[in-house]
C-alpha cells in the first residue's frame, strides 16, 4: 500500500519536475519564459500523435524534446533578438500552444495511446518498500532524477553553469567580460523548451496514455510556481515537485474513497496549495531577494 | 547575417499607429499558409474567416455580443498593464461576477421587479472585483507574484462554477441537466433592436466603458499615475504614488469590469448559469488588449477583430469543415505579430552581414 502510493505519486510528480527543472535554467540565465503550459501541451500532442502513428513511444519522446524546442526557439527570437516583454509573449506562447495543440489533436480525441513500458532493474526492485519505487519506473522518471542531478552539478560545479548564472545576475557585467549574454539565453531557453515538451510527452505517454485537449491542466503554470517555491534550487524543485504530487494524489485518493466534500473543491485543491505555498515563500522577502536572479525578466540589448 | 536592433531616439508615431495593422497582415498570411497546409484553399478560408461574417445584419449582431465581454475585459486589463500589474485571471474574474451576478434569479427568483437586473450587474462587478482582490491583496501585502497566484484562480472558478451548477444551483425542473433555472424576464438584459438580432446593452457598457477608462488614462492625474508606476516604478515613488495601492486599484478596475462583463454574458446571451460560459474570453482579452495597444479606443476596434475571429472560425467550420479549434490557434499568432510589430515602435531593425566584411567594404570607399 505504502509503496503503491509512493509510486502514483511519482507519476503526479515527474512531469512537474521535468518541466521546473528546465524552467528554472531558464530563470536562472535572467529570462521568464511563462510559456511553459504550452510548450507542454504541444510536447504532449506530438508526442502522442508520433506515438501512435509510429508505435514507438521512443520516437514520440524525442519529436517532443524537438518540438518543445522549437517553440522556444520561437519565443527568444522575439524576447532576445526583437527585445519584445518576457510576460506578454510568454502568455502568447501559451495561448498559441493550448490553440494549435487543440487543433493538431482533434484527430487524436479517444484513439488509444501507446504507453511506455516500466524499465524494471533486476535485484534491486526487490528491495522491499521502497525497491520498485525507486527501480521499476517509466524510463522518463529515471531521466527526471538524472536532469536533477545533472543541472544541480551544471551550474554549481562547471564554467560554463557559472557563466550561466552570471548573465542572470547581471547582464551588463557579463557582457563587458566578453560573453555573449544573448546566445547563453538562447542555450537556456531552448533547454526550457526541451524540458517542457519531455514533461508533455510524459503526460500523453505514460500518466493518461491517450489525448484530451487542454490535457497539461494547469501544470506548467504549477512548474512556473514550483521554481518560485523552490527558490531557483535544483533540489528544493525536486521536494516541491513531490509535494505537489502528494497533494494532487492526496485528493484523488479522497474522491475515490467518497470524502463528503464535492469533488470539484477537491481538485481544486492543487490550485489552491500553490497559492498558499507562493505566499508563504514570497512573505519572506529576504529570501526572495536574495535567491531571485537579479536579471531576472529584464531585457538586453548590447551597448554599442 | 544578422539581426540588429538600434534604438529610435523618440518612438515613432507612425509605427505607433500602424504596428497593429501590419501585425494584422502578417498574422493573415501566416493564417493562409496554416489552411493550405491543412489542405483547405487559403482564400476561401480567410473569406470565411473575416468576410462571410460581416454580411448579414443578424451576424453582426452576433459580432457585438462577441466583442462586448473581449472589449470590457480588455479595456481593463489595459489598466493592470499599463501599471506594470500583470492580471491574467481575468477568465476567473468573469466567472465569479457571473456567479455572483445570478444569487437573485437563481436563490430568489419569486424576487421579480425592475430592480433586479441593476442589482445584478452591480453585484456582479462586486463579485468580479472581490474575486480579483485576492491576488492583488497577496501581491500588495506579501510580494507574491500575481500571474501565478490569479491565474491558478481561474481554476478554482472553473471547477466552483461546474460544482455550483451541478450541486446546489442545478435546476429543479431540468431533467438533471447541469444547470440552473432559466432566468425570469426581470432578470435578462434586453436586446437593443430585437427585430433585426440579438445584441443586447452588453455592447453599450463597454463602448461606455471604453470611453470612460479612455478619458481617465489620457486626460487625468490618475491616468498619469497609473503610467509613471508602469514605466518607472522609481520615479513614482519619488512622485509620491503608492504602488501598492495601485496595485489594488488596477485589479479592482479590472475585476469589476470582467465580472461586468460575465453577469451581462450570463443575463443577456445564455439567459442562465451553465458549467460552461465563456470560450476563454479571458484569456482572448490579453490579446485584443496588446492589439489595441492597451489604448481603450484601440481596444474597441481590436476586440471587434478578435470577435470576427471567432464568429469566422464557426463560418468556416460549417463551410469548409475546418476545426473550430483553428481560431484559438490564429489569435494566438495574432498575438505574437502584435508583439514582434511593437518592436518597430521603438528600434529600427537592420539586417547586417558579418562584421568583418563591413569594415573592408568601409575601406574600399
Amino acid at each position: 500500500m505504502f509503496e503503491s502510493v509512493l509510486i502514483t505519486i511519482a507519476t503526479a510528480a515527474t512531469p512537474l519536475l521535468i518541466a521546473a527543472i528546465g524552467e528554472l535554467v531558464v530563470e536562472r540565465s535572467g529570462v521568464l519564459n511563462l510559456g511553459v503550459e504550452g510548450m507542454m501541451v504541444m510536447g504532449a500532442v506530438t508526442g502522442f500523435g508520433v506515438a501512435i502513428t509510429t508505435g514507438s513511444p521512443w520516437l514520440g519522446v524525442f519529436a517532443a524534446i524537438l518540438v518543445g524546442a522549437a517553440f522556444a526557439l520561437l519565443f527568444g527570437f522575439l524576447t532576445l533578438t526583437l527585445v519584445t516583454n518576457q510576460v506578454a509573449t510568454g502568455l502568447a506562447l501559451t495561448l498559441l500552444g493550448l490553440g494549435v495543440s487543440g487543433m493538431i489533436g482533434e484527430a487524436f480525441i479517444g484513439l488509444p495511446g501507446v504507453k511506455m513500458s516500466p524499465w524494471v532493474i533486476p535485484v534491486l526492485s526487490d528491495i522491499p518498500l521502497v525497491g520498485r519505487f525507486l527501480f521499476a519506473q517509466a524510463p522518463l522518471f529515471y531521466i527526471s532524477i538524472l536532469l536533477v542531478i545533472g543541472v544541480s552539478y551544471f551550474l554549481f560545479s562547471t564554467r560554463a553553469g557559472l557563466t550561466l548564472r552570471s548573465v542572470g545576475d547581471n547582464h551588463d557585467s557579463a557582457h563587458a567580460l566578453g560573453i555573449r549574454v544573448i546566445a547563453v539565453r538562447y542555450a537556456a531557453v531552448m533547454f526550457g523548451g526541451a524540458c517542457a515538451g519531455l514533461a508533455g510527452a510524459y503526460l500523453s505517454l505514460v500518466y493518461t496514455p491517450q489525448w484530451i485537449e487542454n490535457m497539461t491542466a494547469g501544470r506548467g503554470w504549477i512548474a512556473l510556481a514550483l521554481v518560485v517555491f523552490a527558490s531557483w534550487r535544483p533540489w528544493r524543485v525536486l521536494a516541491g515537485a513531490y509535494l505537489f504530487g502528494a497533494v494532487s494524489i492526496g485528493q484523488l485518493h479522497a474522491q475515490v474513497i467518497g470524502v463528503s466534500v464535492p469533488s470539484q473543491l477537491l481538485s481544486a485543491l492543487p490550485y489552491v496549495a500553490t497559492i498558499v505555498v507562493l505566499v508563504l515563500i514570497s512573505r519572506n522577502r529576504r529570501l526572495t531577494m536574495v535567491n531571485t536572479p537579479a536579471c531576472l525578466g529584464r531585457p538586453f540589448v548590447p551597448a554599442r | 547575417m544578422r539581426l540588429e536592433l538600434i534604438k529610435r531616439p523618440q518612438h515613432s508615431v507612425l509605427f505607433s499607429a500602424i504596428s497593429p495593422l501590419i501585425a494584422l497582415v502578417l498574422t493573415m498570411i501566416a493564417g493562409a499558409i496554416m489552411f493550405s497546409v491543412l489542405g483547405k484553399n487559403p482564400l476561401d478560408a480567410l473569406y470565411y474567416y473575416f468576410i462571410d461574417p460581416l454580411r448579414e445584419t443578424w451576424s453582426l449582431h452576433e459580432l457585438a455580443i462577441k466583442a462586448a465581454p473581449l472589449i470590457l475585459i480588455a479595456v481593463g486589463l489595459s489598466v493592470c498593464f499599463l501599471s506594470n500589474n500583470w492580471n491574467i485571471g481575468a477568465e476567473g474574474q468573469f466567472i465569479a461576477g457571473a456567479i455572483a451576478g445570478s444569487i437573485l434569479p437563481v436563490v430568489f427568483p419569486d424576487f421579480q421587479n425592475w430592480l433586479v437586473l441593476p442589482l445584478m450587474l452591480i453585484m456582479g462587478m462586486a463579485g468580479g472585483a472581490a474575486y480579483a482582490a485576492v491576488p492583488a491583496f497577496l501581491k500588495a501585502r506579501f510580494n507574491t507574484n500575481e500571474i501565478l497566484t490569479s491565474l491558478m484562480l481561474v481554476y478554482v472558478a472553473e471547477l466552483f462554477l461546474d460544482w455550483i451548477v451541478r450541486g446546489p444551483w442545478r435546476d429543479p425542473g431540468g431533467m438533471n441537466f447541469p444547470e440552473t433555472r432559466d432566468f425570469h424576464s426581470f432578470a435578462i438584459l434586453p436586446e437593443l433592436m430585437p427585430a433585426a438580432g440579438r445584441a443586447n446593452w452588453g455592447i453599450v457598457f463597454a463602448i461606455i466603458a471604453a470611453l470612460v477608462l479612455w478619458f481617465v488614462l489620457g486626460k487625468t492625474r490618475k491616468g498619469f499615475e497609473i503610467r509613471v508606476l508602469g514605466q518607472s516604478p522609481r520615479a513614482g515613488r519619488f512622485a509620491g504614488f503608492s504602488a501598492s495601492r495601485m496595485v489594488m486599484v488596477a485589479f479592482l478596475i479590472s475585476g469589476a469590469l470582467a465580472g461586468l462583463a460575465g453577469i451581462s454574458e450570463v443575463a443577456g446571451a445564455i439567459g442562465q448559469l451553465q458549467p460552461s460560459i465563456s470560450p476563454g474570453y479571458g484569456f482572448t482579452a490579453i490579446i485584443v488588449a496588446f492589439l489595441g495597444r492597451l489604448n481603450p479606443l484601440g481596444i474597441v476596434a481590436a476586440g471587434f477583430v478578435l470577435a470576427l475571429s471567432y464568429l469566422g472560425g464557426e463560418a468556416a467550420q460549417i463551410s469548409l469543415g475546418l476545426s473550430d479549434k483553428a481560431a484559438r490557434a490564429f489569435q494566438g499568432m495574432l498575438l505574437f505579430f502584435v508583439l514582434g510589430c511593437d518592436t518597430l515602435i521603438h528600434y529600427r531593425i537592420r539586417l547586417v552581414g558579418r562584421a568583418p566584411q563591413v569594415r573592408e567594404a568601409a575601406e574600399h570607399v
